[in-house]
């Protein structure tokens, strides 16, 4: 699909546009992208509830909606099923009448049948005879599947509809898309803001970050390799700096930065760029390691001198907060911190490897 | 007690009328997205603060022999539409209506939105969508509608006179027969009269709101609720 939505925002801001133009196939691809990056209005275009300023939208051969010729399917009639963030069920209707809705026009038999052969899937038939307000919210969101895949549908949607799930609740219902789709093999277009589901998932990833495609492929080359620092936020990248291009060494592939603010100098991969412009990195506080004293003999091209800010403990993980002529986020383990002895206060080197600093678009 | 029981038909038939085409009006109301949307809440809303004599003033003007429909009911049925029991049922559905299209816009648009999103994108289409998912959740506001057009009516004093013309058993409300009772200095026939509407209308209060405890108070709209 090729689609331009143009929505006016209140006040003075200037209007959301969303800009995009892509192709899914079969199988889960992964719309990812942090909150405001215009995820869930692509999929209301998709499904026909908002109508797109120009483009077209297309499923297989059947054109769901082009400006050109100015068609546009009313979203009764896309057979697409969507699911949103909330279960959003009938609140007035049992589970067994919420699930059937979609199928009301097949002969009761049929219609029983097909509701039933779904929420035993989905592991919820025996909460047929109840009502919305009687089951939980992971239960609720299973019906909600339940419901949309009734009418066979061509397509499917689903907008974060994990969220506030816990893991094992989200892992299993994953495991039973998977198996349906496995006998149905439909094109799911997932959204998330979360990397975790996005690894569990992982097919084929399309990233969107202020309205536009920034990147497509698989989940590697998409979130190990963020463009744009929201991108890389919604990644975990934790780590953000800015470095003004001293020389590019071209042959080796890398080029040599000096970190604003500071003199330390950064060795980067090579990017489009010049001596004297601006730079921004983005750098994993996994990928830092930290060492009390000036390592040698070592593969790692950036070695940088710092104090140690802050120590906090988070579970298995420890956060450090390092200066070293910017504030660095580092993550070590519990052991690390004990050998170490590490301490606010204490003199430490950062080891950075050239790749693990990803060169951002802005 | 024919003036009771004129009363009573008078609120039942314009509570029923006004659930008929409330709706409609009020489902327009509550989705429509056109800007003099404001010109029409107006309109609707009018009655609530029109003297009732300006409005039963227009009425008879517009009813009676030499108005523009009273000249129309005279050509199809022969006599003036002022001054008969219809014409009171027409003037009392234009009295009380924001009394019925309020709470029914108030309850149509608390429905959420995802919910009519979700019904159309598995195949429902608009009237389907307001009969089993917009109607079932707005009971309480249907309910409210009906009951605060009923009361409304039966109180009715200004419109009513005006319009009626206070004829014994064809137009003689309630309302107007205590009055006259009074002016006539005849009290104790005013006070039966007075007691037995008062007691009818709090009985049929009760009862609505013993029955659904989700009415609201009868402050008419409360948006968003």
């Amino acid at each position: 699909m090729r689609l331009h939505f143009e929505r006016p925002a209140p006040g003075n801001h200037t209007p959301f546009e969303l800009d995009v133009d892509f192709r899914i196939g079969r199988g889960i691809t992964i719309l990812f992208g942090p909150s405001g990056a215009g995820k869930s209005t692509l999929l209301d275009c998709i499904a026909g509830l908002l109508k797109p300023h120009s483009g077209r939208v297309a499923l297989g051969q059947r054109v769901l909606q082009d400006s050109s010729t100015g068609s546009c399917l009313p979203p009764q009639e896309r057979k697409i099923a969507y699911l949103f963030q909330a279960p959003t069920l009938f609140p007035h209707m049992t589970v067994e009448q919420n699930a059937g809705f979609g199928v009301a026009d097949l002969a009761t038999e049929e219609r029983k049948a097909a509701v039933y052969y779904l929420l035993e899937v989905f592991g919820v038939a025996h909460l047929a005879r109840r009502k919305p307000g009687q089951i939980s919210g992971g239960e609720a969101q299973r019906v909600a599947l339940a419901r949309a895949l009734a009418p066979s549908p061509r397509a499917v949607l689903l907008d974060e509809p994990l969220k506030g799930l816990d893991a094992e609740l989200k892992s299993s219902i994953v495991d039973d898309l998977r198996a349906w789709n496995r006998a149905n093999w439909l094109p799911i277009l997932y959204v998330t803001h979360q990397r975790d589901e996005v690894d569990a998932l992982g097919e084929s990833v399309i990233a969107l970050d202020g309205g536009r495609v920034v990147s497509k492929g698989v989940p590697f080359a998409v979130l190990d390799a963020p463009r744009t620092r929201r991108l890389a936020h919604a990644a975990g990248f934790e780590n953000y700096l800015r470095a003004a291009v001293l020389e590019l060494r071209e042959a080796d592939g890398v080029m040599r930065a000096r970190l604003s603010g500071s003199d330390a100098e950064l060795e980067l991969p090579l990017g489009y760029a010049a001596v004297g412009d601006h730079v921004h990195v983005a750098i994993r506080a996994g990928d830092i390691m930290l060492a009390t004293q000036r390592p040698s003999g070592i593969s790692a091209r950036n070695i940088l001198e710092g104090t140690i800010d802050s120590v906090e403990v988070r579970g298995a993980t420890v956060v450090c907060r390092v200066n070293a002529g910017a504030m660095f986020f580092v993550h070590v383990t519990p052991g690390a911190l004990r050998s170490l002895e590490i301490v606010a206060g204490k003199r430490v080197w950062l080891v950075i490897k050239t790749h693990s600093c990803q060169l951002l678009e802005e | 007690m024919e003036a009771l029981w004129l009363s009573l038909r008078l609120a039942a038939c314009t509570a029923v009328i006004l659930l008929l085409i409330g709706m409609p009006l009020a489902y327009w109301l509550a989705q429509t997205r056109w800007r003099g949307k404001f010109l029409a809440e107006s309109v609707v809303a009018l009655p609530l603060v029109l003297p009732p004599t300006v409005l039963g003033f227009y009425l008879l003007v517009a009813m009676g022999a030499n108005g523009p429909i009273g000249k129309l009911w005279v050509a199809l049925f022969g006599h003036t539409l002022a001054f008969t029991f219809f014409g009171l049922v027409v003037a009392s559905v234009l009295y009380s209506l924001p009394f019925a299209v309020q709470p029914l816009v108030a309850a149509f648009e608390s429905v959420d939105g995802r919910l009519l999103d979700a019904a159309a994108v598995l195949g429902a289409g608009r009237w389907r969508t307001f009969r089993e998912i917009i109607l079932p959740l707005s009971v309480p506001g249907v309910i409210t509608a009906a009951v605060l057009s009923f009361s409304h009516t039966l109180g009715e004093f200004g419109v009513v006179l005006m319009v009626g013309g206070n004829m014994p058993g064809i137009t003689r409300t309630v309302s107007i027969d205590i009055y006259d009772h009074v002016q006539s200095l005849e009290y104790g026939a005013a006070n039966r009269m007075a007691i037995a509407l008062l007691l009818i209308s709090f009985a049929v209060l009760s009862t609505i709101y013993a029955v659904n405890r989700r009415v609201w108070s009868p402050w008419p709209v409360k948006r968003g609720e």
